[in-house]
């Protein structure tokens, strides 16, 4: 097919710069300020490197090997039952693939700091289980036990638990149909084996490959999360990432340097996790190789798989709960201990104030911008590469997606925001900005699966009718991908509402979104208007997946063909 | 030994009823066949037997291996080993790991498991191949090597799922006869499914067409 030259550079080249310049550089270049101002350059403030200072600033703060040791012990341990029960729950319900895929639909969209304060409104020792235990055991004041920022972090490992198990299955069951499972289940059961040894010896380790990328990112996330650390985790000292947010958050700009610093050790902490998760895996597969040629048929431990499903209940049954006392909370007018329900239900925490709406009406904006800009940026480089024949996510665009969701916020964006400083933008335009950096990814992934599953004889059908390249896009590509494109932008606006660090610090303070709101009201004194908060921050995202689900519904209702792309 | 199917059928998720009350007796050494068109539910009686139906599939009858009950096992108490079309050898392992993984754990020590794949892999033609990738092999090697694996578990009958079909037809005749010849030796009950005409021929034993 002879195409001018400029029809072929053209949009491709054009997507592929603007993704490059918008979100990759951007990404990197923070990393790198982050470096150097760790290391003391940062001549805005004066400061001209490289010296250590900024170090022994930071490496003098009360606590900070503990707040490491934190970091590392919950990123680690989340990240390692997560992964655990994911596995153990697949194995148990692989013939029920498509009843775990509904159930565990709806909980994805839930964001991390409504969960985390609804989790804590559940166990902390005034919450829904305590009241539950005080009318059967009669006692008359709350435990003086902290189950909520507890030392060891225990209530925040749970609390990224039941955030990760639901997306680790998710990604492993899409992981599952690239490789034979049933047929392989099949031979290895024949030969004698039971179903953990088949998983365990044949299954694992070729799906392992297929999810490093997901589980290394959910590990960055894990440790680096600062949101759900300052409501669940521990506080004296906090985890690492919140010791250095807080550092950041001086109004005195050179606490900018040791922040820096933090930002660094968070880079390098997460890295050595990376590093040690990777090998732990590799002497793992060694162990497993070995015992696999002894011929272990392990029947014995089948009857084990009903642990992984119990915990799995109760892990979903702990997320309703948390979503149902948020929603409970936030129309209480007064709910005395140790009562299970309230006394009184009243609108009057809705009603009073109107700072909801405000949050709700910024969140609202910046998710729909920055959804809306990943989503274009997505189709221009998806549609780009179908122009020049390359179709689908490949080449350095799928490192390049990659590296947002396995990098620290945190060490990205404290090297963004120091930049800022120059740069003087806007705080909404700049918040609107580093949210579509952590957005894109999420939409370009989503979009890129069934953007190449699309049949290419409509475009040449099309084609041969005399449709140009934007009438062949505009007029069948983008209405017969209408149901993924919105559940890309559905993603893509969940992601973005979860969203804390980029608007806490691009936002300069001045941006009030109904994630920064939740979190900050969570440590006062109101449960109700904090649960009126996570409420709408919980619910916001449901409500667009639903209208993503039902819109294309609607306007597809009789076209038959069209029906199956939801899913 | 033997393996015996006693009034055996199967009712699909959909209510309909597959092979209605199926009797077969295959003896030792001796290569039963099941033909039949597709879509007769060829494959469904050996997942049937060799306990690897769906949930939602519901089976009636009997089916006896040595005189004993198997039809409530699970597939892997069984004994019974399986021989599928696309080999199915596991594809992150050498094809010797593959034997070895076949391998009763009755044979300990890992000298003599090493050994035991050694021989097999010569039984089949495949000498010095043991480090390989299975994605190299060939389609005939594949399916010795997959027959090798069934059989170095020690089961008490092996089920063929169209072994051959997906063969070339240059190749089919001595990978078959190599087949039948080993199971043969073996002294164990066979039963393949198999659309072919010249399949059953060679095997020998009784045959059972399924409509």
């Amino acid at each position: 097919m002879a195409r001018p030259l400029y029809a072929v550079i053209s949009l491709r080249g054009i997507s592929g710069a603007a993704i490059a310049i918008a979100v990759i550089l951007p990404v990197m270049i923070g990393v790198v300020h982050s470096a150097l101002a760790g290391f003391g350059h940062m001549p805005l403030l004066g400061a001209r490197g490289p010296d250590l200072d900024a170090w022994r600033t930071l490496l003098g703060q009360p606590g900070l090997w503990r707040a490491v040791a934190v970091s590392l012990w919950t990123g680690m341990a989340a990240t390692m039952i997560s992964m655990g029960l994911a596995f153990g729950a697949v194995a148990a319900l692989q013939d029920r693939v498509s009843w775990l895929r509904r159930v565990l639909a709806p909980l994805l969209a839930a964001p991390h700091a409504a969960l985390a304060i609804g989790l804590a409104f559940v166990i902390a020792p005034s919450g829904w289980i305590a009241r539950g235990l005080a009318v059967g055991l009669g006692w008359d004041r709350p435990p003086e036990l902290a189950t909520v920022g507890d030392p060891w972090g225990l209530a925040l490992i749970l609390g990224l638990v039941l955030k990760e198990v639901p997306f680790l299955i998710v990604i492993l069951l899409g992981a599952s149909t690239q490789i034979a499972m049933r047929e392989q289940m099949a031979a290895g059961r024949a030969l004698g084996y039971g179903r953990v040894a088949v998983w365990l010896w044949v299954l694992v380790p070729q799906l392992w490959p297929l999810i490093r990328l997901p589980v290394m990112a959910v590990l960055a996330f894990s440790m680096s999360v600062v949101d759900m650390a300052l409501i669940l985790g521990p506080s004296n000292p906090p985890t690492l990432s919140v010791m250095v947010a807080r550092l950041f958050a001086d109004p005195d700009l050179r606490a900018m340097l040791p922040a820096s610093s933090g930002a660094l050790l968070q880079l390098g902490l997460t890295a050595m996790a990376m590093g040690l998760l990777w090998a732990g895996a590799s002497v793992a597969g060694i162990f497993a190789r070995a015992a696999m040629r002894r011929g272990a048929r392990l029947r014995g431990l089948d009857a084990w798989l009903a642990v992984p499903v119990l915990l799995l209940g109760g892990l979903l049954f702990l997320v309703v709960l948390s979503l149902a006392v948020l929603a409970l909370w936030s129309v209480t007018f007064t709910w005395r201990w140790p009562d299970p329900w309230p006394q009184r239900l009243s609108m009057a925490a809705w009603q009073g104030r109107a700072g909801w709406l405000a949050a709700a009406q910024t969140a609202f904006f910046i998710a729909l911008a920055s959804s809306g800009i990943a989503l274009i940026l997505a189709i221009g480089w998806l549609e780009g590469g179908d122009r020049a024949g390359r179709h689908g996510l490949r080449g350095w665009m799928r490192a390049a997606v990659a590296l947002p969701l396995l990098l620290p916020q945190l060490s990205v964006l404290i090297g963004l925001s120091g930049l800022l400083l120059r740069l003087e933008m806007a705080p909404m335009i700049a918040v609107v900005w580093a949210h579509v950096l952590f957005v894109f990814p999420y939409v370009m992934i989503a979009l890129a699966g069934p953007w190449a599953a699309l049949d290419p004889r409509m475009q040449r059908a099309a084609a041969a009718l005399g449709a140009g390249p934007w009438r062949r896009l505009l007029r069948v590509k983008l209405p017969v991908l209408l149901a993924p494109l919105m559940l890309a932008a559905a993603l893509g606006f969940a992601v973005s509402i979860a969203q804390y660090l980029p608007t806490m610090f691009l936002g300069g303070g001045r941006v009030a979104t109904l994630t920064t709101e939740a979190v900050a009201l969570s440590s006062g004194s109101d449960r109700r208007v904090a649960a009126v908060h996570a409420t709408l921050q919980a619910g916001l995202p449901w409500l667009v997946y639903l209208a993503a689900l039902i819109l294309p519904a609607v306007i597809h209702r009789n076209r038959r063909a069209l029906k199956g792309e939801a899913s | 030994m033997s393996l015996k199917l006693s009034r055996l059928s199967v009712r699909a998720p959909d209510g309909a009823t597959l092979f209605a009350g199926l009797d077969l007796t295959v003896v030792a050494g001796e290569v039963a066949t099941v033909t039949g068109p597709s879509g007769a539910g060829k494959s469904t009686l050996l997942d049937a037997i060799g306990g690897h139906l769906s949930p939602g599939f519901h089976v009636t009858g009997r089916v006896f291996l040595d005189g004993r009950d198997v039809t409530d096992l699970p597939a892997e108490a069984r004994g019974i080993g399986v021989m599928f079309q696309q080999a199915v050898l596991f594809p992150h392992l050498s094809v010797a790991d593959n034997l070895a993984f076949g391998l009763s754990p009755a044979i300990r020590g890992r000298v003599a498991r090493r050994m035991a794949v050694a021989d097999a892999l010569a039984q089949a033609g495949l000498d010095g191949m043991g480090a390989r990738d299975p994605a190299t092999l060939s389609g005939g090697q594949r399916a010795r090597a997959a027959l090798m694996r069934t059989l170095l578990a020690d089961p008490k009958a092996v089920l063929l799922d169209e072994p051959f079909s997906a063969l070339d037809p240059g190749r089919r005749h001595d990978i078959r006869e190599f087949v039948l010849a080993t199971i043969r030796r073996s002294r164990i009950p066979a039963l393949l499914v198999t659309h072919d005409r010249q399949d059953a021929d060679a095997a020998g034993g009784p045959v059972v067409a399924l409509t």
